[in-house]
């Protein structure tokens, strides 16, 4: 069972405060947009067997949404921060570079 | 026999003799005893019989890993069945029943499983699921039930009660052996918040037992002060009969606390369940001795070298007059030692090594003990007890020796370390060549939220089998965990030992006679031969094998067993032991109880029940209660001796005719508020919200991005700035969340608050032809069709009250929905009773608000919809804005499978004889399918008696079906008749509205 | 106007805990900016108490301001005057993109009194209820078994609590039943 901080409230959260809401930074893509397109919003989604980046819900807390940089394999947690963003923060995604040289997100390394 | 000592038993008061029964025969031992130490003192070594053979068993182990001597504990309420003698300890009245056996213990009619045990082989159950089938139902699952199953399950409910607590520390250390005080000591003296949770009722572990010297003084004495010096901290909190259960992500553990297992009073909580969030987690959770494999090694009196020299030391216990020994190491020497000291008679020591060599050894030969060496017992002689045994050389095929009349065996095949807790989570194993053991790997340890390894293992269970290393490893195992840095660790004086020979099997070559009877799974009833079939067979994963052969899979989940059943695996299979790997450890260590599971969630508090502000008045006036979601919401108020159908009929008949009040207070009810609310609204909705004027209502449909329904309602715009969403009564908080998630997470740009007032308000909804006269009675606001039109709403106050109103209608009749803060609500409400008497007032239930608007054609999320019905489908199409350029769900919308004409559509359904059609019933189309089933073409969605009709209406989707009035179609009932029902519009009654609209 | 009944009507238990009921209160639910100096002012009008920071409760004699979220506070105040606070809120935030209402009737406030309330809440609590971990003047948002609830302190021995008004016998109920087990003994008692 994880802990997350929230990013807002600055708590260390139990999982059990949280729910989850599947991969950040998601594009949406509404009318107009072609099926490839729709189809990779609503369906395909980043399945890394390392660091993936993940919605989060302090849902008994302060009801907000944030992101977190997690391992799937070890855990580890780089970082949360609000999801009111496009892509993760600078500082990072250099952090995950020093501690996972190689490592690929989507476009992101 | 089995019998107590006249002197001894360092955890035994002599002066408090405790009275208990087992199978209702009244036995004694004394305070201190486990249950197990007790009946052994009292001379009962036969504790229960064993799973598929129901063989005769005695106790094996002296704690948590013992397989045999599993009890009924307890009586009516407190009874629990598979409880470890070994583990529970003794307290006046206790009682205790064996398992597995009919009609006696002593005489079982399923021993002769026994004589059928070449029919009984590894994959039994597997192998017998396939051939005759009809043998399958009258043969072979009688016989399988007959002899499945552990104890009997309890009859009554549980009499206790349970509790969890969250504890956050630093440092969770798990077992309170030397090791365990020694990472305590270290991880208290620098600072960090310490648990110590130690499973048994005392503490220091073995090493009393095993006459360790540690600081220069007897061990005994070094837990004594330790224990004094943790108590006086007051950032250690020290914990007997707790066990570390298991272990989770980001250093979360599980501990099991025993409350009152141990006394004869059992008030207050019988366990709790300790959540516990640590920094870090030190395992001192020591080893575990392997018994070896030997033919008839489950004999009664056959027991592990350390338990007999536990039971010795401990309780003053003697399990025999002539102990023999049999071993491949040293350690169990100290049990020859233990015996002689205690005056008992010890035939010979049987080691399977060469030239067992070292002062262990000298000791025991300078005792007057012989030392059999490169010798292995080929059988154990007796039946319900050990009567002697046969000796074999080690190398050959078990041609006898010779044989040696004794009453007990005490065997040891080394150590493993308990490496579970590290397992749990993902720490990885490394095997030990030099001592014949898995032991945790250091470098693939579960890892935390930092990154780093949180699990340190520490002593015996780390693989440091010395005293002299347990304390340094542990001590430095809780500095570490503790952030600190070591310091001096404990000294202990060291004796020297030989090296383990890596036997498995005594022989070497046993010949299949004797495999069959070599045990390694005592619980399950798994042999060598087993285990060797399955590699025979092909099952070559361990994990297969397990599953094939049952090994390791009862209740103590293999303790004794794994090891040996992998070593005999990888010989069958002639790889080497880390080839073959382990099996994995889950949790938790041993079982623990479903009630401290569920904690206090029972009874009352087994889940949230939500209750409305009326809920009182309900329960007071006869309502029948129906759950949606975690509310309790009224399905009807029924009177005197009705049945619900007649109180429901009676419900609508009088709604419809006079006057009706509903508690809608479960509706959920949110504000959208801000520059951009109505820009949001438009997004949030199919149709067109932002030009609702203030004062106004709308009905609503919100869809996934998908493009399903997912919630409706009407929403009512307060001012220029301000909505008012209705939802559905399960839906409020899905529903905030998920205008909190887009604007959280799309378009946090958007000047936009929300909030969720549910909860706030009561709602009362008027409704019937009087429902306006009633509100006028009450006074306080014009509430005419003038001032008040249909789908307007009003603020104002009634019978006193604050209050806004809202004129809308899910019944087709007059009817409005009255807010007022939930405080006020029963007030309200009770005015309403009051004034309503001379209109017949009656207040009704969902039952009748689900007919009522099913008669009117209006849709139910949830019955209508399932998740994969669009707008579009409903007939609902008026209701999504051909002028926007998007909405959550229009993308969705678009795909062609939604778009499709062939898409089932919302239809009417009367059945030609006025029958009510069967609820999710399907109507048949021509031909079958694939499957050879019969195609299909529509199916119920909603279905009722209308009793404003007298008949069946129901509401369904059927393919073209808008384009199909008048057509009969054919619905199947599960019975296989058919009913027939003619595809009409979905509104039953008053189609033009002119009930509502007065 | 008739008489306003709170959810659980005045219910109490006594024990080495007490819990116990506090009554009709009135609330108000803020969402706007909280860096602005006329919310933090008003806020502090109405509540008669400071204004908090991130994760603060603010508590005064005849009021509090309890921090939600980085966009929101519950300003708590008499239950009679919750209405007039919410006008003074409205109007000193007139022309700012702002949420004010009265949301009285939408919780219960729960009170626990005994210097083992901490052990209490943490049979039911996920957060760290340790002194060091959880003072006077935090508040917190978590979990009481399976519902919402919010916690602060009033003093090292006393405590409030909100959940929601549908819920508020599940939680009594959850309250009492832990205050009546004995103590657990893990956390320093004040």
């Amino acid at each position: 069972m994880l802990t997350l901080q929230c990013p807002y409230c600055g708590v260390q959260c139990d999982e059990t405060e949280l729910s989850p809401g599947g991969e950040a930074h998601l594009t949406r893509f509404g009318p107009g947009s072609d099926d490839t397109e729709f189809e990779q919003y609503l369906f395909l989604r980043e399945n890394p067997r390392g660091v993936h980046f993940e919605r989060w819900r302090h849902a008994y807390g302060c009801g907000k949404w944030f992101h977190a940089a997690r391992c799937t394999m070890t855990l580890e947690v780089f970082g949360t921060y609000p999801a009111q963003v496009t892509e993760p923060p600078a500082d990072l995604i250099e952090k995950i570079r020093e501690k996972r040289p190689g490592w690929r997100w989507r476009d992101l390394a | 026999m089995s019998t107590r000592l006249a002197t001894g038993g360092r955890l035994i008061d002599r002066g408090a003799r405790v009275e208990f029964t087992f199978n209702g025969k009244r036995l004694s031992g004394y305070a201190g005893d486990t249950l197990a130490s007790a009946m052994l003192g009292a001379g009962q070594t036969l504790m229960g019989r064993s799973f598929k053979y129901h063989r005769p068993r005695g106790v094996v182990a002296s704690g948590a890993e013992e397989p045999n001597a599993l009890m009924g504990i307890g009586t009516d309420g407190h009874f629990e069945p598979n409880q470890r003698a070994t583990t529970q300890e003794l307290f006046p009245g206790l009682t205790a029943r064996s398992q597995n056996h009919w009609p006696s213990l002593e005489f079982d009619v399923g021993g002769i499983n026994k004589h059928l045990s070449r029919f009984l082989p590894a994959g039994f159950y597997y192998k017998m699921f396939i051939h005759p089938r009809p043998f399958w139902k009258h043969v072979y699952e009688p016989f399988i039930r007959q002899s499945a199953g552990l104890g009997a399950a309890p009859r009554d409910r549980d009499a206790d009660t349970y509790e969890h607590y969250y504890a956050h520390v630093d440092v969770l250390i798990a077992g309170g052996g030397i090791a365990g005080l020694a990472a305590a000591l270290a991880a208290g003296r620098a600072g960090a918040k310490v648990l110590l949770v130690e499973q048994a009722g005392h503490w220091g572990g073995r090493a009393p037992v095993d006459g360790a010297v540690i600081d220069g003084k007897p061990a005994e004495a070094w837990i004594k002060d330790a224990v004094q010096t943790l108590e006086d901290m007051d950032n250690v909190d020290l914990r007997l009969r707790c066990m570390a259960a298991g272990v989770y992500d980001h250093g979360y553990a599980l501990c099991y606390e025993r409350l009152t297992d141990h006394l004869a009073d059992k008030a207050g909580p019988r366990h709790r369940l300790w959540r516990v969030r640590a920094g870090r987690i030190v395992t001192a959770t020591g080893a575990i001795e392997r018994p070896l494999s030997f033919a008839g090694n489950d004999i009664p009196g056959v027991m592990l070298a350390s338990a007999v020299r536990d039971y010795v030391v401990n309780w003053a216990v003697s399990p025999g007059d002539r102990t023999v020994v049999v071993t491949n190491n040293d350690d169990a020497y100290r049990t020859a030692i233990a015996l002689k000291k205690a005056g008992l008679e010890v035939p010979a020591v049987i080691d399977a090594r060469a030239a067992p060599e070292g002062p262990l050894v000298e000791e025991v030969k300078s005792l007057g003990v012989k030392v059999l060496s490169g010798k292995a017992i080929a059988k154990v002689k007796g039946r319900k007890f050990v009567t002697g045994v046969a000796i074999a050389a080690q190398a050959g095929e078990g041609a006898v020796l010779e044989e040696i009349a004794c009453d007990a065996v005490a065997v040891s095949g080394g150590w493993s370390p308990v490496v579970h807790l590290w397992s749990h989570c993902g720490g990885k194993l490394t095997w030990d060549e030099a001592q014949a053991a898995f032991r945790p790997n250091p470098d693939k340890g579960p890892t935390g939220a930092d990154g780093a390894v949180f699990v340190i293992p520490a002593g015996a269970a780390n693989g440091e089998m010395a005293t002299s290393s347990v304390l340094s490893d542990a001590h430095a195992a809780g500095a570490k965990a503790a952030g600190a840095d070591a310091g001096d660790a404990p000294t202990a004086e060291v004796t020297a030992e030989g090296p383990i020979a890596p036997v498995w099997m005594m022989p070497q070559g046993a010949k299949p006679e004797l495999r069959a009877k070599a045990w390694l799974d005592y619980q399950n009833d798994v042999k060598v031969s087993d285990v060797q079939l399955a590699a025979r067979e092909g099952f070559e994963s361990v994990e297969h094998a397990k599953r094939y052969t049952t090994l390791g899979m009862a209740t103590d989940q293999g303790k004794l067993s794994n090891i040996n059943g992998l070593a005999t695996l990888a010989h069958a299979l002639g790889e080497d032991i880390p080839q073959v790997g382990t099996t994995t450890f889950r949790p938790p260590y041993t079982p623990i109880s479903m009630g401290s599971i569920a904690g206090e969630a029972r009874g009352a508090l087994f889940q949230p029940l939500r209750r409305s502000p009326l809920h009182g008045w309900h329960e007071a006036n006869g309502a029948d209660f129906e759950p949606v979601g975690h509310w309790r919401r009224p399905y009807t108020f029924k009177r005197g001796d009705e049945s619900r159908e007649q109180s429901v009929a009676r419900e609508i008949n009088n709604t419809r005719q006079g006057l009706g009040l509903l508690d809608a207070s479960t509706l959920g009810k949110i504000i959208v508020k801000g520059p951009d609310a109505g820009r949001f609204m438009d997004m949030l909705y199919t149709n067109m919200m932002s030009t609702l004027a203030p004062g106004k209502c709308r009905y609503g449909l919100m869809c996934s991005e998908n493009g399903f329904l997912m919630d409706d309602g009407v929403v009512a715009r307060l001012d220029e700035d301000t909505f008012l969403c209705h939802t559905t009564s399960g839906g409020a908080d899905r529903v905030h969340a998920h205008m909190e998630e887009w604007l959280q997470t799309e378009w946090w740009d958007w000047k936009v608050y929300t909030a969720n007032l549910t909860e706030q308000y009561a709602q009362i909804a008027v409704v019937g032809p009087k429902a306006r006269k009633v509100l006028e009675k009450l006074g306080g606001m014009d509430l005419s069709a003038e001032t008040l039109p249909f789908m307007g709403w009003a603020t104002g106050t009634l019978a006193g009250i604050p209050a806004r109103v809202f004129r809308i209608s899910f019944s087709g009749e007059l009817s409005f929905e009255v807010a007022v803060a939930a405080g006020q609500g029963l007030a309200l409400w009770e005015a309403l009773m009051e004034a309503g008497q001379e209109f017949g007032v009656m207040p009704y239930g969902t039952e009748a608000l689900h007919v009522m608007r099913a008669e009117k054609g209006f849709i139910m999320i949830g019955d209508e919809t399932e998740g994969t019905v669009i707008p579009q489908d409903l007939g609902l199409s008026w209701a999504i804005s051909k002028k926007k350029d998007d909405y959550i769900g229009k993308r969705g919308q678009e795909r062609e499978f939604l778009a499709s004409p062939d898409r089932w559509k919302l239809v009417g359904l009367q059945t030609l004889d006025g029958s009510v059609l069967p609820e999710g019933a399907y109507a048949v189309a021509e031909g079958t399918n694939a499957n050879g089933q019969r195609n299909t073409q529509g199916r119920v969605t909603s279905t009722y008696h209308s009793p404003t009709l007298d008949r069946g209406i129901a509401m369904g989707l059927v393919k073209d079906g808008p384009d199909r009035m008048g057509e009969v179609l054919t619905f199947p009932r599960v019975d296989g008749t058919g009913v027939e029902a003619r595809i009409v519009s979905p509104v039953f009654f008053d189609p033009e509205g002119e009930k509502q609209n007065v | 106007m008739s008489e306003v009944v709170s959810a659980l009507h005045g219910r109490r238990t006594e024990g080495s805990v007490a819990v116990r009921d506090t009554g009709p209160r009135g609330m108000i639910q803020v969402r706007g900016d909280l860096g602005a100096e006329a919310l933090q002012s008003v806020c502090r009008e109405v509540a008669g108490s400071g204004f908090p920071g991130q994760g603060g409760a603010e508590v005064s004699d005849q009021g509090a301001v309890l921090w939600m979220s980085p966009d929101e506070v519950l300003v708590l105040t008499a239950r009679d005057r919750a209405a007039e606070g919410v006008t003074r809120i409205g109007a000193a935030l007139a022309g700012t993109h702002h949420l004010a209402v009265d949301v009285s009737d939408a919780r219960a406030v729960i009170a626990l009194e005994g210097a083992g309330l901490r052990e209490v809440l943490a049979r039911l609590t996920p957060a760290n209820m340790h002194p060091e971990a959880f003072r006077p003047g935090q508040m917190r948002r978590t979990r009481l078994a399976q519902v919402a609830a919010g916690i602060w302190l009033t003093s090292e021995t006393s405590a409030e609590l909100i959940c929601f008004r549908s819920v508020a016998d599940y939680v009594f109920d959850l309250l009492a039943n832990a205050a009546a087990s004995p103590a657990v003994g893990h956390l320093p008692v004040a």
